[in-house]
């Protein structure tokens, strides 16, 4: 039986394995410098990088952040801090049902609710469908760091005769505050490798775009058009890019970790 | 409780975090009402029943729109996806959990984390340079050739040996959703009380014997919650799929050929729809997708939060 499980462990970790080896062989291989200083080029010039897929990942998930951060942070202080607000079964199903929701529709919710109503694609409505979809994970991951605060530190300001406000704003909050920057975090590193729901929200610009109302690329977009393009020398970049973008969210990840290292 | 939050300011911050929390219930009640909107053009069209039955999908000549081939793709893919991802994942769970030694155990519990991080796209990116053409030569063009010649009737069933189709974006599927099993069972293998592996032991049964007498049973409810979670992962999975399967709604799919999925199809046809009734019929995909991947995760929460109950009532 114990030869049947590792075999069955091994088989699980395989085309992970495979797909990271070939990753950092293959985009190792195409990465310098030029990939994060220039915009790409037209097929069939070689060279050029991918800054402005770069800096638009940054720009799109970070907006989507933004828009996420008050709507996760408080259903996830309400499931938390008032467990019998009659609110919150409903409230923990759907966080859990959204949290599995196909994330191609979140980017064709944010089509029908802002792209189709502005006229046109933008990096504001691909902020909107990661801010959608970073909502409810920021709701349970709050909810499950702020229930590790150990019970104590509340009573001890409801003693001193805090109302609870304080007690959650000035005490409970701060206390929790490493594992809330990892939960936002991951949130940050989840919707970044997404390209489903920018497909027809940010859409993708060739050139670097700084205003979030026109088309703007990212990272998991460029790497899906280069895919599919016939370019050998796209397919090349592809595969730089799936590296910057793996390193991206394995970074943010271990900065996740490393936030969190210290308990309460 | 009323009691508790009679503070003016508690009031207000109460109802406060209340406003936004309601976001979230905004958000899934806003997503079923649009996506109905958005495909009510082609569902008031073909009816609800003939839309998504319907086994004609032509934008160009007919105009004529039918969901089918995509549900019909996206249950095959995804239930095979879990058949395949199952056992090994559980093997994963089963090993971190009682077999490993605590070093091994982080480093499986790491790669777990790190597979639910690898972008979608990076799978299909594999998959479309390597795994696809090395299924091709390695093993379907070989069984083709074997079946040509020895067993003809196999031939329909086993379709085109083009490499991007059924077979490659299950493959890459499977191993996608693995963590997502496996973290739930090993978390749930990991809740089953102490005393219970030693009362097994006490008895004389051997590791495996615990296992299966004692730890499984326990943890049933959270691994059969794993599952209900990778699925509702592979339903919605878009961007891998996309990149591998072929992007073929010809009916019957066969093992090698190319098929499609209802996310694989807005994925790809969405930026070149011109025409409302063909942009109303892929939003209308999107809201029959809504609900299957709202069936599933509600299937997947309804046994977590008994096995939760069970749990703690053995405690």
């Amino acid at each position: 039986m114990m030869a049947l499980v590792g075999l069955g462990t091994g088989l699980a970790f395989l085309i992970l394995l495979l797909v990271l080896a070939y990753a950092l062989s293959q985009g190792a291989g195409a990465l310098n410098l030029d990939f994060f200083l220039k915009d790409m080029r037209p097929p069939g010039e070689t060279g050029g990088g991918l800054r402005q897929a770069i800096v638009g990942t940054l720009i799109v998930d970070g907006l989507g952040l933004l828009i996420a951060l008050p709507f996760g942070l408080a259903a996830g202080i309400l499931l938390a801090e008032y467990p019998d607000h009659p609110v919150n079964p409903y409230l923990r199903l759907l966080s859990d049902t959204l949290n599995g929701m196909p994330a191609i529709l979140f980017g064709l919710l944010a089509f029908i609710l802002i792209v189709k109503p502005m006229g046109g694609f933008s990096g504001l409505s691909g902020a909107f469908a990661l801010g959608f979809l970073m909502i409810p994970i920021l709701a349970r991951s709050t909810e499950g760091v702020l229930s590790l605060v150990p019970k104590e530190i509340r009573e001890a300001g409801l003693a001193l005769g805090l109302p609870r406000w304080r007690v959650i704003l000035s005490l409970v909050l701060p206390t929790a505050r490493a594992g809330l920057i990892t939960g936002i975090l991951l949130a940050f590193a989840r919707a970044a490798g997404e390209a489903a729901p920018l497909l027809f929200t940010a859409f993708g610009s060739p050139l670097l775009e700084l205003n979030p109302l026109k088309p703007m690329d990212t990272l998991p977009l460029r790497l899906f058009a280069f895919a599919i393009s016939p370019y050998e020398d796209w397919h090349r970049q592809a595969w730089a890019a799936g590296l910057v973008l793996f390193g991206l969210i394995t970074l943010t990840s271990l900065l996740a970790r490393w936030a969190s290292r210290r308990r309460f | 409780m009323k009691r508790l939050y009679t503070h003016f300011g508690d009031r207000i911050f109460a109802w406060a975090l209340l406003l936004l929390a309601l976001g979230v219930v905004a958000l899934a009640v806003l997503m079923a009402y649009e996506l109905y909107q958005g495909g009510s053009l082609a569902l008031k069209r073909f009816g609800l029943l003939g839309f998504a039955l319907g086994r004609e999908w032509d934008p160009v000549i007919q105009k004529s729109f039918g969901a089918w081939p995509y549900i019909l793709g996206t249950v095959i893919v995804s239930l095979s996806a879990l058949l395949l991802s199952f056992f090994p994942a559980l093997a994963a769970a089963i090993f971190a959990a009682e077999y490993a030694p605590r070093w091994l155990a982080q480093v499986i519990n790491f790669l777990l984390d790190l597979m639910a991080a690898v972008p979608s796209v990076v799978y299909g990116l594999w998959g479309i340079f390597v795994l696809a053409p090395w299924i091709r030569d390695q093993v379907q063009l070989p069984l083709y050739m074997w079946a040509a010649e020895h067993a003809p009737w196999l031939v329909p069933i086993l379709g085109v040996p083009t490499g991007y189709g059924l077979m490659t974006a299950v493959l890459i599927l499977a191993s996608m959703i693995v963590p997502y099993t496996a973290a739930l069972a090993r978390d749930a293998i990991a809740l089953v009380p102490k005393e219970h592996r030693e009362a097994a032991y006490a008895l004389g049964a051997t590791r495996w014997e615990v296992m299966r007498m004692a730890i499984l049973p326990l943890a049933q409810g959270g691994i059969i919650a794993g599952a209900f979670l990778a699925l509702a992962r592979a339903v919605g999975e878009t961007m891998a799929v996309t990149m591998v399967i072929g992007n073929s709604h010809k009916l019957p799919y066969t093992l090698f050929g190319g098929a499609a999925t209802m996310p694989s199809v807005i994925a790809n046809e969405f930026t070149e729809a011109v025409e409302d009734l063909h942009l109303s019929a892929l939003i209308a995909v999107g809201f029959l997708l809504f609900w299957v991947s709202m069936a599933v995760n509600f299937a997947a929460a309804y046994v977590l939060r008994r096995q939760e109950r069970l749990v703690k009532g053995v405690l």
